[in-house]
Order: C-alpha cells, then sequence, then structure tokens
C-alpha cells in the first residue's frame, strides 16, 4: 500500500530517535564541583588513597558527596564550591607533594546513564574559560644541536680509524671536514660514507674539503624526534600543573597545541611549561657516614638527598660526572633476564666524558638526580611566582663497566618504573627550545557569557523558525517542527557520544544554522507535494511523489555541504574545528529527521488512507 | 498559506545579460576595494595581541588610552566591545617585550591606572608567523572546497553546471570579502568559517535549480533551454524564498543575540544568504546556459528515473 511504512521501519526510527534521546540527556544534570587527585610521577592513586582522602576530610569536618577511585584517579564530589575550595588546598597541604590536586566540575550524571556510557558533551575553551598556548618548536636549534654532535662523532671516528684531519665543524652548509692530502679525503670519504648512511658526503678535491649533509629523511627524522619529545616534556610539566583534563597535542610539523581548562593563573602555567627540568649523574659517597650526615655533619664534597621511591636519604658527591643535556635519547626495555632496564644514549662528548668518569668507579653505585624548578605557590614582592629547586634521586644503580655513548640502567624496579625513569631521562634533556607563539586566555565570565548568548541564540531561532513553518505548512508544519526538535536533540545526542567533539560558540553558531537549514529538506519535500497536488495527483500520490523527487535533491546538496565541512575540518583549528563538527553532524541528523522522520509521521497520520486534501 | 505561487513561468533569463554586466561590474569593485582597502583583517591572521576588559561602570575611554600612554602603550587601539562596559584593547607585534607576557602587564598596568576592579575577560596573543600560515591555509582550504564541489557537481551533473556553481561560489566569496572591505569589518577566523559557510548555502541553493533543471529537461518536451530554466526556477521559487527566510530568521537571532565575538560571522553570513540565492539564479543557471548547457547533455541514453539507484535507501 502507498505509504505506509511497515512496523520494523517504524520501530528503527523511533529507536535512533530514543538512542539520541538518551545520550543528550546527560546534558540536562548539570556539574559537581569535585576535586581530583591524581598520582604525580613514581606515585601513582590507589584505593588506599582515596581512604586516607575521605579521612582527612572528615578529620577536618569537610562535607562531601562521594568519593570514588576510577583510573588511576581520585574524584571527590562536593555539594558546594566552598567546600570544594577548602577540600583543595587542605589535600594540596596534606598530599601535594606526591599528588597533583585539581578543580575539577564533574558531570552529575546520573548512575544509570553512566553505566550506558551516557556523559554530557565537552564545552570548548570559549565557553569553559581556560587558557590555550600553541608552543612552536624551533627546529634550527635541533638540527644545529643534532649536526653539532655529530661533529665530534666524526673525529672520534676518524681518530679510530687512524684518518688524520686538519679539523672538523659545523658550518652553513653542512659539517665541513678538512683534511691533510687526496688519499687521506678519498680515505674519509669511503669509510664515513659507508658508517653514516643518513648523511650525504660530498668531496672537494681542490680545497680538500669533505662535507656532510644530512638527508631528507634524517632531517625529517631529527624534527620528528625533537617534536616527540617536546610533547612528552610538556605533557610532564602540564601534569605537574594539576589542571584537570589537559590537552596535549601536536599540530601539523613543528607545534604544540595545550590546552588547559578553568585555569586563571596564566603566568604560572607559562612559567612552567617555559621552566626547565634537567637530570645529573653523580657518584654515592660510600665512604661518608650516612647516620653523621643525617645528624647535621654532611661531609663538604657531599650532599644529602632523598630517593624518590622509597623517600630514604642517600649521601652523594656533589661533583657532577654528566648533565642530563648530553643524553640524546632514553628507552625502556628488558635485559637477558627480562628485567626492565633503561637504555640510555649520549652524544659524543657525553660518552667520552661519561667514560672517563666511570672507568675508576666500576663496582660503586652511581646516583640519577632529577632536578627540577617547582613552583612554591608564593609570590615575591613583585607577584612573581617563587621557584623552588627540588633535588631528588631517581634511581642509584651499580657502575657494571667503563660506560660509554650508549649504556643501561637496571635495578629500576618494575618495568612500570623503568619507563617512567626513561620518560624523565628524555624530559631532562630538551632537544630544541620551545616558544609561545599563540596564547588564548577566556575568562569564566566570558565563557559563561558566551554559554548563554548562544543558548538563547539557538532558542529564538528556534521558536521563531517553528511559528513561521506552522503558519505557512499548518500541520505538515508541526511534523517539520517536531523533525526540527529531535534533530536538535540528534545533535547534542551524537556531540555528546563522540569523544573528540568539543562544543564551541562557533559550534554553538553552527546548530543555530543547522536549524534555519535543516528545515530546508522538509521545505523542499512540503513544496514537491503542494506542486503535485496542484497538477491533479491524488493525496497519497503527491506524498509518494513528494518525497521521491526531493530524495536525490536534498542528497546532492547536503553532499556537497558536507565536502566544505569536512575541509574546513581538516584545516581549522580549536573553534572552527569545532564549528566544522556541529556543522557536519547537524547536516547527516536532519537528513535522517527531515525524511526519515517525518516521513514515518506523515504516513502514519495520513498514509494510505483515502483522504481528499492535505492540511499543507 | 502560500506565497510564491505562480501560474506562469517568470523569464528570469530575460534579464541575463544585465544581470551578468551587474555581476562584473560589482565584482570588479569588490576587487577594486580588496586592492585599495585591503582587508581589515582580525588578530589571528595579523598577529599581535588583544585584551578584553570588564568594568563594573561604564568605561572611559579616553582615560583609559591616556593610562595605556603614559605606560608606553600608545600604539594601543581602545574600543568598545558590545556593550559600554566592555573594552577590547588591541597591541600590535611588539618587539621589545616578551609578547606572551604583554597581556598580563597591560592588564596591571589599567588596574593601577584605573583604580578599578577590572575583570580579565580575555587574552589572545598571536605570533606573526601564525597568522601568516592561517592566511595561507584559509585561501587554501577555499581553493580545495572549490576544486572538491567542482569534480563532484560534474560528476553528477554536468561540466556546465559545475563551472556555473563554482563561478557562482566564486563571486559569493569575492562580494563577501567585498563587503568586510568596503565596510571595514574585522575579518577574523569565525569570518573565514562563515564565508565556508556562504559556501555551502549557496551550493545548496544551485545543487536545487540544476537539479530541477535536468529533470525539466526529461520532463518538458518542444521547449528551448531558456525557458526550461524559467521554468525551473519558478518551480523552485517557492521553496527558496522559505528557505532563504528561515535562515535570515536564525541569523538575525545570531546577529542579535549571539555576541559580540560572532558579529562578524552573521553579518557575512546574512550576506551571503542574500548574494547566494542571487547567484544560484544568475550566476549559476545563466552561466550553464551561456555555456550551452542543453538536452541532449543532461538526457542519459537509458532514462532512468532520477533516484532510482538509491530505492533501498528510500524512505
Amino acid at each position: 500500500m502507498l505509504n505506509k511504512y511497515p512496523l520494523w521501519k517504524t520501530l528503527m526510527v523511533l529507536f535512533i530517535v530514543a538512542i539520541s534521546a538518551l545520550y543528550a540527556a546527560p546534558n540536562l544534570y548539570g556539574e559537581d564541583p569535585a576535586v581530583q587527585i591524581s598520582g604525580l610521577r613514581g606515585f601513582v592513586a590507589s584505593e588506599t588513597t582515596k581512604a586516607n582522602v575521605e579521612s582527612t576530610l572528615k578529620e577536618n569536618q569537610i562535607e562531601y558527596m562521594n568519593a570514588e577511585f576510577e583510573k588511576d584517579q581520585v574524584l571527590v564530589r562536593f555539594k558546594n564550591t566552598e567546600d570544594q575550595l577548602r577540600a583543595r588546598d587542605l589535600l594540596d597541604e596534606k598530599i601535594g607533594e606526591e599528588y597533583s590536586v585539581a578543580l575539577n566540575l564533574t558531570p552529575a550524571t546520573p548512575d544509570w546513564l553512566a553505566a550506558v556510557g551516557g556523559a554530557p558533551m565537552k564545552l570548548g575553551l570559549d565557553l569553559s574559560g581556560g587558557v590555550s598556548f600553541l608552543m612552536e618548536v624551533n627546529m634550527n636549534e635541533a638540527i644545529l644541536k643534532a649536526e653539532n654532535g655529530m661533529v665530534g662523532d666524526f673525529r672520534t671516528d676518524l681518530r679510530g680509524e687512524k684518518i688524520r684531519y686538519k679539523g672538523v665543524k659545523r658550518t652553513d652548509n653542512g659539517i665541513e671536514i678538512r683534511l691533510r692530502n687526496a688519499e687521506d679525503l678519498d680515505a674519509a670519504e669511503t669509510f664515513l660514507s659507508r658508517r653514516y648512511r643518513d648523511f650525504i658526503f660530498d668531496e672537494n678535491s681542490d680545497d680538500l674539503t669533505l662535507t656532510a649533509i644530512m638527508t631528507e629523511q634524517k632531517l625529517k627524522e631529527t624534527r620528528e624526534y625533537a617534536l616527540q619529545q617536546n610533547i612528552t616534556i610538556i605533557r610532564n610539566r602540564v601534569n605537574e600543573l594539576g589542571v584537570a583534563e589537559p590537552l596535549v597535542q601536536r599540530q601539523g610539523q613543528k607545534h604544540i597545541v595545550i590546552e588547559l581548562p578553568g585555569i586563571q593563573d596564566t603566568a604560572k602555567a607559562k612559567k612552567i611549561l617555559n621552566a626547565t627540568a634537567t637530570i645529573e649523574f653523580r657518584m654515592v659517597d660510600t665512604d661518608g657516614d650516612l647516620n653523621a650526615a643525617l645528624s647535621g655533619r654532611v661531609p663538604a664534597s657531599s650532599q644529602l638527598l632523598n630517593q624518590r621511591d622509597t623517600n630514604r636519604p642517600i649521601l652523594l658527591k656533589k661533583r657532577v660526572m654528566l648533565t642530563g643535556d648530553h643524553i640524546v635519547d632514553a628507552k625502556s626495555g628488558f635485559d637477558e633476564y627480562s628485567r626492565p632496564q633503561v637504555n640510555i644514549t649520549l652524544d659524543s662528548p657525553g660518552g667520552s666524558k661519561f667514560s672517563n668518569a666511570t672507568k675508576n668507579n666500576i663496582g660503586k653505585p652511581m646516583a640519577v638526580v632529577f632536578i627540577e624548578y617547582k613552583p612554591t605557590g608564593r609570590v615575591d614582592a613583585e607577584g612573581n611566582t617563587i621557584f623552588e629547586k627540588v633535588e631528588e634521586v631517581i634511581s642509584a644503580p651499580t657502575i657494571q663497566a667503563r660506560l660509554g655513548k650508549s649504556f643501561r640502567i637496571t635495578g629500576a624496579g618494575s618495568q612500570a618504573e623503568a619507563h617512567d625513569l626513561a620518560l624523565l631521562l628524555r624530559a631532562g634533556a630538551l632537544i630544541a627550545p620551545i616558544q609561545i607563539v599563540e596564547e588564548r586566555t577566556v575568562g569564566p565570565s566570558l565563557g559563561a557569557e558566551n554559554v548563554q548568548l548562544g543558548l538563547q541564540a539557538i532558542v529564538i531561532g528556534f521558536i521563531a523558525v517553528c511559528i513561521f513553518m506552522v503558519i505557512y505548512y499548518r500541520a505538515f508544519g508541526i511534523v517539520a517542527d517536531v523533525a526540527l526538535t529531535v534533530n536538535l536533540i540528534m545533535i547534542i545526542g551524537v556531540m555528546s557520544m563522540i569523544p573528540g567533539a568539543t562544543l564551541t560558540l562557533p559550534g554553538m553558531a553552527g546548530i543555530v544554522l543547522t536549524v534555519g537549514m535543516a528545515v530546508d529538506a522538509n521545505v523542499l519535500i512540503f513544496e514537491r507535494i503542494r506542486e503535485e497536488l496542484r497538477n491533479g495527483k491524488s493525496v497519497q500520490q503527491a506524498i509518494h511523489q513528494g518525497y521521491d523527487a526531493a530524495y536525490s535533491t536534498i542528497l546532492d546538496a547536503n553532499i556537497t555541504t558536507l565536502i566544505a565541512a569536512f575541509v574546513l575540518f581538516a584545516v581549522g583549528t580549536g573553534p572552527i574545528k569545532g564549528f566544522a563538527v556541529t556543522l557536519s553532524i547537524g547536516i547527516i541528523t536532519s537528513m535522517f529527521t527531515a525524511i526519515l522522520l517525518t516521513r514515518t509521521i506523515v504516513n502514519g497520520v495520513w498514509g494510505g488512507r483515502r483522504l481528499e486534501k492535505l492540511p499543507i | 498559506m502560500q506565497i510564491m505561487n505562480f501560474e506562469k513561468p517568470i523569464d528570469f533569463m530575460r534579464f541575463r545579460k544585465p544581470a551578468l554586466m551587474l555581476s562584473v561590474f560589482v565584482m570588479l569593485m569588490c576587487v577594486v576595494s580588496l586592492a585599495t582597502n585591503k582587508l581589515n583583517f582580525g588578530l589571528d591572521f595579523t598577529g599581535g595581541t588583544l585584551i578584553e576588559v570588564g568594568f563594573e561602570q561604564p568605561a572611559d575611554l579616553t582615560k583609559l588610552r591616556s593610562v595605556l600612554d603614559s605606560n608606553g602603550y600608545d600604539d594601543a587601539v581602545v574600543q568598545l566591545y558590545g556593550s559600554s562596559r566592555d573594552v577590547v584593547i588591541r597591541l600590535g607585534v611588539r618587539e621589545d617585550v616578551k609578547a606572551e607576557t604583554l597581556g598580563d602587564q597591560v592588564l596591571s598596568v589599567l588596574r593601577e591606572g584605573t583604580g578599578q576592579n577590572i575583570d580579565m575577560r580575555r587574552i589572545e596573543f598571536v605570533g606573526a608567523s601564525v597568522g601568516d600560515n592561517l592566511a595561507e591555509q584559509g585561501g587554501l582550504a577555499m581553493l580545495t572546497v572549490l576544486i572538491c564541489i567542482l569534480v563532484y557537481v560534474s560528476f553528477r551533473f554536468e561540466w556546465r553546471f559545475a563551472v556555473g556553481a563554482v563561478v557562482a561560489l566564486f563571486h559569493d566569496v569575492l562580494l563577501t570579502l567585498g563587503l568586510f572591505s568596503v565596510l571595514g569589518l574585522e575579518f577574523d577566523l569565525t569570518v573565514l568559517a562563515a564565508l565556508l559557510a556562504v559556501i555551502g548555502y549557496s551550493l545548496n541553493d544551485t545543487i536545487v535549480v540544476s537539479d530541477r533543471i535536468r529533470e525539466n529537461f526529461r520532463k518538458v518536451r518542444d521547449e528551448e533551454t531558456g525557458q526550461i530554466i524559467n521554468i525551473s526556477l519558478t518551480q523552485t521559487l517557492g521553496r527558496t524564498f522559505i528557505t532563504s527566510l528561515t535562515t535570515i530568521i536564525v541569523l538575525l537571532a545570531l546577529f542579535f543575540k549571539g555576541g559580540a565575538l560572532i558579529h562578524g560571522f552573521a553579518t557575512a553570513l546574512l550576506f551571503g544568504v542574500f548574494i547566494g540565492t542571487y547567484s544560484s539564479i544568475y550566476i549559476a543557471s545563466s552561466l550553464a546556459l551561456t555555456l550551452g548547457v542543453s538536452k541532449e547533455d543532461l538526457i542519459p541514453e537509458v532514462i532512468e528515473k532520477e533516484g532510482a539507484d538509491q530505492e533501498e535507501m528510500m524512505p
């Protein structure tokens, strides 16, 4: 029969609508102020941490709604922000050394909704308030540093091969090796080009020089490495900031995006992002008396430091064998007995330095010291944050043999700890300097205002369009309005379901625009039905033909708009991406609601019946 | 209720030549304005620092300017933003100060100078190189969109329609840019997004019209091409009018209620909707006609019902 849907089709449409409504629902329940506690460095939050936090709160009579432990984090919800702030200050004081204590707003999604994965939409920084940075990695420096490292390598290798050279230096055109005669030049060329396949060697027999330049591949690798390494460092530092849900992401070839929602003190954030952390290798003072040192009699050439994992003091020599800026790479792995280890690679000057320093100390323990400048939270007279130098021993392995350019550290504990150590070692050595090239700070008041304005525009636009449609298309207008309402719910539902989707102010503008344009499909269909009716078709024929004829037009028109939205998504950043996302989702959901949903309703109400005319 | 219901087709194509001449003239004007007035590029493109602050009382701009002047920020542009309590301060790219700390510095200078409680609403700093990059990317995005659309429309319709559609889009983008240049409105990232949305909207319109022309080529016999286009345009006029109206309704809501940040976006789109509607008639369709589109080009050898291949997905 014409214009009757089989039951399954109707049910399917209703099912899709119900699912979207379900996932849109969490947006109705606001947010609870919360404090989020996660472990720093070696520390991992656990059930014990949770119990600890709870008892601390109870002792100090701070009321809280509940505390949860999930995904290595403890989350405590509060009734009001006053309790939340008090709790944050208290916890930061008690356990701030080992854990980051961050303020957060946690969705107050009911358990049954959270159980099916329901969560409200994420708000972009322009709506939630916060700061975003774009940092640029100085790639020239990275390449320069890599080339400087190679100068030493070339020298060592040529010496090893007994090829005599006049000099090796880095120039703007690559690394220049000057030799004494033509035989040496040939020998050097043959030897080096075989050994360093990622360099291109250019021989100049006139002035007896050999020039080495990096291959494209090697240049690319060097840049990639510098970027990845900086991202690791930044991520570590951001974790130290105690911001809930920070985002650190690469963007393109040399940029890193950092988004810190809700942060107020941007000056502090900038300082920490630009702050330095470094590594030093020092010998353990085995001759000194630890107990004497603990009671205050520390030998002049030694220093008392804490070990991070055990928190026990250890006596170290003050003399630094090697600093972390010589570390080129650090990776965690396993040794032949499948115990976790960290493989460290040094640059050549570092290698020879280390080799000299360790040759007489075989069998003795060495210490890896992690040095960091941390903000104390206090400010000086000029309002600048005071930084505190924190030194910690992260590992104290025994030297097994004379160490060179690459060596390994075992005894770092578990595999996770080895991994962390490798990360810290890498984090200590900044390969390339970074610089903030873009910063956007949105105050919380503006964020809230943006949400309000955006909502207002959506509501006003929506109501106006709904009224217009009813006046113009009567009963069919109501059908279109239902479709429009469901469309809004579906956009919100889909936005809440997709993990990466963020609602921004332009995104809200996108929703407004979708409201206006989504009715287009219905207008096309309804105009077509009217036209068919005018041409003397029967009611059922008109409905059928109307939907049929409008279908391919709607499809073509929407696909082309989708193309524009996709390109926008590909090139846009931040808020603009948000616009592209809502626009794309809106186009797709509007096709569903404007065609399938309205047809279901139209079929249900008017389909398959003998009618003289339609209320259109 | 019905507004656009015509017994006879309107002879749109009669005004084809004057309309085309008008379009070419306006486009030239836009090019001239873009060359002389340039675009008032926003911070996103030029780089620099922008600080938005909120006051409890209506702000005294003269005082703010003198405070900034006396502290060495004599290049600062101070403007009200949205309301009398909101002020935006723009500073160019500076050599002497580390730009990333500039925002905080200006804020403290203002707090001291005015002795008022100032609410920091927004600080944006964009490095000069980032801005250049963005302008390049934006241009590239436009070009990519146009090429993708050219390909898709050629594939779904016919190359003459594709050329018509793309020229119409180019026309819309150029005119919107021209408007921003003539009025000196700020061109920022949201306007760029709006421009791409204009492309989407205008294209929507063009496709609907082209689709009808194709359909009528198959259905209507014994009419010349121009007349078929007229018939198609008349038939779709009702839809064009209603959709433009609903879109304009929501855009007005956005323009008046969406706040200052979204103003440029709404302006570009409002203008774009008008231009887009015009261009789908007088650029896209009339260009296809000028290029000599005819029945034979659009009637496939085996006549199949439109959308027949999508039968299974049919509602």
